[in-house]
């Protein structure tokens, strides 16, 4: 650990909300966003006017549909926020690097209390006409391929799920990883979708309904792939020096991180069987003495399932290639394992929520407020990681200091 | 031969040109370094390794090596008769250079990892630049 002092310990989560999540909820998804805003400024036990710094990912987009509920611009302008400072973007290390840009912009003196938000509402979006209907490049026509897309569009290839499914068959063939392992991450998920009743999911699902689904890109099935959903997630970041004004003990941010110390590409980056989350993760830990056997519970990414394992591996939780083994039958990510995954059901059983839901749920779980999916024995530590392929931004959350 | 099928075709510019159309001759050409000989790929405007600018298109002998693949049997947009086979492929004589692609001429079920491929151009008309047909590199396996 370096000797320097980690500035983004002067950070805290100091309040969390989340708006009604669903499949098709045909709401306006800034009013879904304000619910989960004020939900946020309210469990932290401020008011708006306490509010003076906005961050969100990706900021307003209209295209692809249904990927940006709101941006900076909607929100503070809907809720009169007054700001020192304020970030909406996409070129961020995952959707959680604007949580991370908050931490910095609270332990630098820019805001003191900053909303950070992530709204989609693609299951709206999409309507009836399917997850093709909100894939970029899907229009056709005259679109021509540009940036990254310009080397993946022209074969075929618009969808990150054929991109992380070649990541996954490669660890396949250099790890010896079956599809009967990687089904634990969408079997786990959907047992703890079960018992979170804002998850889209929540019907018992079996090995064998796993391997009944329809291929999408092969290793990957259907249950790989997460549940395209509407709605809203919030977290207030404030200085740890202005916990006294809170309503809740804050949960202390231990260190985050962000490196990208390979190229940033689908198919340049130097190992195929990890990405980004390798860098980001091995910066996390540079930043903290405490160590993976801490951890409580760990909240990481599940756009597909693969990439959890990605994470398993990248955060030392395991070793490397051997992520297969380690969730083989489920029982060390069950709740009452040795290390609870995916407590709230996941993006693949919960929705899609996109990195913000992992935040949200770590907190939960800190805060000993997890109900039903609560994980036993106080936890004390927890991951929330989002991210895959060459986009990764994590955080190591304590209960308390 | 059959009719292509629908594809989004790049985005051409000056940088990137050579590697869109260059396959008018068959020929697979990846950009290089004069100065210091690095493949640079996608085209950049100088060398990472050297940071210097001139760099020339070289000719590759068009062959390489399935990285990885998936074979996608989803619908995502008009394109080739599903399921089709998209691969990372290491290309050989450009070291570190690998292209995403589609691997054709052959059954899903019989591409591999580390499969020898060569480069098989699929021919698409520019509607905004007639002159300079693009060629997309699809890769072939090596035949017997």
């Amino acid at each position: 650990m370096s000797s320097e002092e980690v500035l983004e310990r002067r950070a805290v989560i100091s309040g969390i909300g989340q708006s009604d999540v669903g499949r098709r909820l045909n709401r306006d998804p800034l009013e879904l966003t304000i619910d989960a805003c004020l939900e946020a400024i309210d469990d932290a036990g401020l008011t708006r006017a306490d509010i003076d710094g906005l961050a969100t990912y990706p900021g307003a987009m209209d295209a692809p549909p249904g990927f940006s509920g709101a941006g900076v611009v909607d929100v503070q302008d809907a809720l009169r926020l007054e700001l020192d400072w304020y970030t909406g973007g996409i070129e961020l290390p995952s959707q959680l690097g604007s949580v991370v840009d908050a931490c910095l912009a609270v332990a630098t003196g820019m805001a003191r209390h900053v909303l950070c938000f992530r709204t989609v509402w693609e299951a709206t979006a999409q309507g009836d006409k399917g997850r093709a209907a909100v894939t970029m490049g899907g229009g056709g026509g005259s679109f021509r391929a540009g940036g990254f897309m310009e080397w993946v569009l022209p074969f075929s290839a618009p969808s990150a799920a054929i991109w992380i499914a070649m990541l996954a068959h490669r660890h396949f063939h250099e790890y010896g990883t079956t599809r009967e392992q990687m089904a634990w991450i969408a079997l786990n998920a959907r047992k703890n979708a079960v018992l979170n009743t804002k998850a889209v999911y929540r019907e018992p699902l079996s090995l064998d309904d796993y391997f009944a689904a329809r291929m999408i890109s092969t290793p990957l099935c259907l249950y790989d792939c997460d549940a395209p959903a509407d709605g809203s997630t919030a977290v207030i970041v404030s200085r740890a020096d202005a916990a006294p004004d809170l309503r809740v003990p804050p949960v202390a941010v231990e260190a985050v991180g962000t490196a990208l110390r390979g190229r940033p590409s689908w198919d340049q980056f130097d190992d195929l069987t990890t990405m980004a989350c390798r860098d980001a993760s091995a910066q996390l830990w540079e930043r903290s003495a405490l160590t993976p056997a801490d951890v409580d519970v760990a909240e990481m990414y599940d756009g597909f399932s693969f990439i959890t394992m990605a994470w398993l591996e990248a955060m030392g939780f395991c070793g490397k290639g051997e992520s297969g083994p380690f969730v083989d039958g489920g029982e060390r990510i069950a709740l009452d394992g040795s290390l609870p995954l995916n407590t709230q059901g996941g993006q693949l059983s919960g929705g899609r929520l996109h990195g913000y839901g992992f935040l949200h749920e770590a907190c939960l779980q800190l805060r000993g407020e997890g109900g039903e999916r609560q994980v036993p024995g106080d936890p004390e530590v927890a991951v929330a990681a989002a991210g895959g392929g060459p986009l990764a931004g994590c955080l190591l959350l304590t209960r308390s200091r | 031969m059959s009719e292509p099928p629908f594809r989004i075709l790049p985005r051409i510019t000056d940088r990137n040109r050579f590697f869109w159309t260059n396959g008018a001759d068959g020929t697979l050409r990846v950009l290089r370094c004069d100065a210091c000989d690095t493949f640079v790929h996608p085209p950049a405007p100088v060398c990472p390794s050297c940071l210097g600018s001139a760099m020339h298109p070289e000719a590759v002998p068009g062959t390489a090596r399935v990285h990885t693949f998936s074979v996608n049997h989803q619908s995502w947009m008009p394109g080739p008769e599903l399921p089709y086979v998209v691969a990372i492929v290491d290309v050989d004589g450009a070291p570190d250079v690998r292209l995403t692609t589609n691997i054709v001429g052959c059954a899903p079920d019989d591409v591999e990892i580390g499969m020898l491929v060569q480069v098989a151009f699929e021919r698409h008309d520019d509607p905004a630049d007639p002159e300079h047909p693009i060629f997309l590199p699809l890769f072939e396996p090596v035949g017997e």
